[in-house]
């Protein structure tokens, strides 16, 4: 594998100077330092978890990735070119060809809550004043839409610069339980210093891992797996039984990773607590890496969050100088060190096995499960990967024990839960609500309606979730009653629709989201996301849908939900066909 | 138990009703195939590792909420396999007709045939104004050894396979792009030529569509002069090392007109060199590609 052919284009000094800053930095501690490189195959495998961070950096210095500058990564790196060009293009972040105009890409986000805040009018002026506009799916900003203001999600990607949101220099005010004694999850929001490790310890800040030390390991594995503790990324598995798996595997490096890939639309609540509770992320993350035995810790988070990395990043530096991460890690005797890495904008990135791939420096395409991440995760060897809400609950189930922690929400949702609320709402923003509370005043939590119309539609759990109608206003938010009434509640989204909306506008967007967004490797979501839009959008153009068609949203939901390879395919179809399902898409029959 | 060290463990499952026994560790899909039922595949080849990415083999196991590979997914004791429930014929129907809807699949008799078995009608999609999303790429034609027709790729990766870990360790081609805009590609997209690519013609060998094929079947297509039935096969062992790869020479009017090796060989596994797949200009002249200097 020594005889790579690598064309003659070479990088600049700039391009070099670039992706040398990134090859000798921080990035190496966890894999390089323990593991034996030898040449062929082992080396080019030990090194090619650094492929994402050096095209970024590639990016970042010319705004786009040159064929010389991508031979120079190749080359370092020991990549086929082939391959390191079929990652490149995997994500939408990346450019590899010149751009016509040089300099800052502006993000807008078009999905559901900025559609109906009025994206398209948004777009329109940035491009007027000569901006280079790109139009995104979900940034994770939902909170920001605003129909009166016309305001909507945007995200800066710099050349030369570092990349911003529009949080960047402004502190947050859109949270709005700032102080309620009550929370668990969200009690240091506002209130804490994101920036300061003596800000977080002065609000309790490493009490729990100092707790979890003293449980020990397996006591804390215990406590999780007691306090029914689910996972809060989507799928809502026990978080107990994972950090079991991964306990009980011996002999082979392990790790745990927090999964802040957090693109599904509609979804920003990780995105306030990593902005604004940083260390809790961290501290979390380490209690994870101490119960389940793994001493390498990394956090993946999306490329459209520049202010939650830097104040993660900011966060694992100031514990690592304390002491709290490192060889020992705040005295447990148990080696942690935690790594970051941005994605680059690539939704299905945020599924576990793909998230790893991502990592690992392949294209982020899932992987078939079994086998599963507890005994082949990252770099195929025992993996927990939680969401760092679920991680946050961790650091109550220590201090106060399951039966504390039960003490709250229902027998089989126990505990609290952020909902993301959005769309024609008067405040919305992320709120923690008991287990329990029903889905209309949760509605009323967030301020009621905006708008003079009438509740129309509430999708719940985002794109790959579902919509209900009024009728739902009574359900209890727990994992139980959504499943019995069909529906999820997913990453916790849920996005108001007064009947002013055109649905139909909506789900065309949604489905055109599902196929920019499939990562294309099986054929019932590659193709079928595609047709699903087609027909969405001859549904908005001629009103309705002839027999045929009907009958084709169906099968085409039917086989992607059977043979799709992930959960990605198994849900692309789920918001449109409830929609239809409930009778709110005029022209087809439910 | 049995103290033999050469006993084979075997698992039983059910399949269509159907006991069947296999060693431990054979795949549904071959398990299907000890029991006489066929199964359709497009992305498993016998000399490739399985990326089971088509779906088009799924199957039904009882207690399982989705369909499963069959070319990939281990047999398992006690399994209940349903290979012709609704479910399945449903899915293999839809995946070949979404194949067949965004793809030219003319060159696919295999896919054809199965298309035909389970009613797939790809014309569904197109029957208004909007016609539906396609491949649509023009037919690459870089050198006279072998074209790259992207219209009827699936990608079913096995031609990336090829190049890659599973034989030639080439890398010269990857998938880029993502969801529907995916395609084989060499970095940014270079001429074959330009590529690291070492005209081992081993991608063609397994590409099941003809989106990769000798040039001379390309020609002879165009013209509407590809003939197999009046073509001979003639096995022989090819001249130039001492390898000796097995190599079976396709002649049309007495002519080379492509060169293959049967998968089964213990050799080559259908793998070859650009020598024993391209080496014939000494019987038949070509021009062969040279990179640029
Ligand atoms: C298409 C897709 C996208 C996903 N995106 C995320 C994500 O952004 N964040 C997340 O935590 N989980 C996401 N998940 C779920 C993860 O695969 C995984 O279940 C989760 O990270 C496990 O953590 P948990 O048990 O704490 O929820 C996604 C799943 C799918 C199928
Ligand atoms: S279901 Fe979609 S996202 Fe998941 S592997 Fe298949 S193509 Fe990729
Ligand atoms: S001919 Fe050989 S080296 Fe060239 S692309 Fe095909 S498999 Fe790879
Ligand atoms: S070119 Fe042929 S072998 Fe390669 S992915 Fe396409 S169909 Fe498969
Ligand atoms: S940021 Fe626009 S929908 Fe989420
Ligand atoms: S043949 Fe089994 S998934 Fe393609």
């Amino acid at each position: 594998m020594a005889d790579l052919y690598i064309s003659e284009e070479t990088a600049d000094d700039i391009e070099m100077a670039a992706v040398d800053a990134v090859l000798d930095g921080r990035f190496v501690v966890v894999r390089e330092s323990e593991r034996l490189i030898r040449a062929g195959t082992s080396a080019r495998h030990g090194h090619r978890h650094l492929l994402l961070p050096a095209l970024h950096a590639l990016q970042n210095a010319k705004g786009w990735i040159s064929p010389g500058g991508l031979n120079y990564v190749c080359e370092t790196l020991q990549v086929p070119p082939a391959e390191a060009y079929g990652v490149a293009t995997f994500y939408d972040l990346f450019r590899v060809e010149e751009p016509m105009q040089f300099g800052d890409v502006t993000h807008v986000c078009v999905d559901a809550a900025c559609q109906i805040a009025g994206a398209a009018d948004r777009i329109a002026e940035l491009k007027a004043q000569g901006l280079n506009v790109h139009e995104s799916p979900c940034l994770g900003q939902c909170e920001r839409a605003n129909d009166v203001t016309g305001e909507v999600a945007v995200f800066v990607q710099s050349v030369g610069g570092p990349d911003s949101v529009a949080a960047d220099d402004t502190p947050y005010e859109l949270f709005h339980q700032k102080g309620d004694e009550s929370l668990r999850l969200l009690k240091r929001i506002g209130v804490v210093d994101p920036t300061s490790l003596d800000s977080y310890l002065a609000h309790c800040g490493y009490e729990s891992l100092t707790a979890a030390i003293e449980m020990g390991a397996e006591a804390v594995c215990t406590a999780v797996a007691d306090s029914g503790l689910s996972g809060r990324g989507g799928a809502a598995f026990p978080t107990g039984i994972k950090w079991r798996a991964v306990a009980a595997e011996q002999g082979c490096p392990k790790h745990v990773v927090a999964n802040c890939d957090e693109s599904e639309p509609g979804t920003f609540k990780d995105r306030v607590v990593m902005e604004n509770d940083p260390f809790a992320v961290i501290e979390a993350l380490t209690i994870a890496g101490f119960a389940t035995g793994a001493e390498n810790g990394w956090i993946y988070i999306r490329g459209e969050y520049p202010l939650a990395t830097a104040r993660l990043q900011n966060a694992i530096d100031q514990a690592l100088d304390a002491g709290l991460l490192g060889d020992d890690a705040a005295g447990s005797g148990h080696r942690f060190h935690i790594e970051i890495r941005r994605g680059a904008g690539a939704y299905i990135c945020g599924e576990e096995t793909a998230l790893f791939a991502s990592l690992e420096g392949f294209r982020g395409e899932p992987r078939s499960k079994p086998p599963f991440p507890t005994t082949h995760g990252l770099f195929q060897e025992p993996t927990a990967i939680n969401n760092p809400e679920t991680l946050l609950n961790v650091l109550d189930i220590v201090q106060i024990g399951a039966d504390g922690y039960r003490s709250r929400g229902s027998e089989r949702s126990p505990g609290t839960k952020l909902l993301c609320l959005s769309g024609r709402v008067a405040k919305p923003g992320v709120y923690e609500v008991e287990f329990g509370t029903t889905l209309g005043e949760v509605l009323e939590l967030a301020g009621g309606l905006t708008g003079s119309g009438e509740l129309n539609a509430v999708l719940m759990g985002g794109a790959a979730g579902s919509f209900v109608d009024r009728r739902y206003l009574d359900m209890p938010i727990t994992l139980e009653d959504a499943r019995e009434r069909g529906t999820t509640l997913g990453s916790g989204v849920v996005m108001a629709f007064t009947d002013e909306i055109d649905l139909v506008d909506v789900l065309v967007r949604i489905s055109q989201f599902f196929s920019d967004e499939s990562c294309g490797q099986c054929v019932p979501c590659r193709v079928g996301c595609v047709r699903q839009n087609e027909t969405m959008v001859v549904l908005q153009e001629k009103g309705s849908l002839t027999s045929e068609r009907r009958q084709l949203v169906n099968d085409i939901a039917q086989v992607m939900v059977d043979a799709s390879i992930c959960g990605f395919g198994h849900t692309a179809t789920n918001a449109i066909n409830s929609a239809i399902k409930l009778g709110l898409v005029p022209g087809v029959p439910s | 138990m049995t103290d033999d060290p050469t006993s084979v463990v075997t698992v039983s499952l059910t399949i269509d009703g159907q006991a069947v026994e296999v060693p431990e560790g054979t795949s549904i899909h071959k398990a299907c195939k000890s029991a006489g039922i066929d199964t359709p595949t497009l992305c498993w080849a016998e000399n490739l590792t399985p990326v089971n990415v088509c779906r088009v083999c799924v199957v039904e196991v009882e207690g399982q909420r989705a369909l499963v590979p069959s070319c990939a997914r281990p047999a398992e004791e006690g399994m209940v396999v349903e290979t012709d429930s609704e479910r399945v014929k449903h899915s293999r129907k839809m995946v070949l007709e979404f194949l067949g809807s965004g793809v030219d699949l003319d060159q696919a008799p295999e896919l054809q045939k199965w298309m035909d078995h389970y009613g797939s009608d790809t014309s569904r999609y197109d029957q208004y104004e909007l016609p539906a999303l396609r491949m649509g790429e023009t037919p690459k034609i870089q050198d006279n050894l072998y074209i790259r027709d992207y219209d009827r790729c699936v990608l079913c990766y096995k031609c990336v396979e090829a190049c890659g870990d599973d034989a030639q360790h080439t890398y010269a081609i990857a998938v880029s792009g993502r969801g529907f805009d995916a395609r084989i590609s060499t970095e940014f997209d270079v001429t074959l030529p330009d590529s690291a690519c070492v005209y081992c013609g081993n991608c063609i060998g397994v590409c099941p569509t003809g989106a990769i094929q000798f040039k001379t079947e390309y020609d002879l297509r165009q013209e509407d002069d590809w003939r197999p039935e009046d073509q001979d096969v003639t096995r022989t062992v090819c001249s130039y090392c001492g390898v000796g790869c097995n190599l079976e020479l396709h002649t049309q009017d007495d002519k080379i007109v492509k060169v293959t090796s049967p998968a089964d060989h213990s050799v080559t596994s259908g793998m070859l060199c650009i020598k024993g797949r391209f080496g014939w200009q000494y019987v038949q002249p070509v021009d062969a590609p040279t990179r640029k200097a």
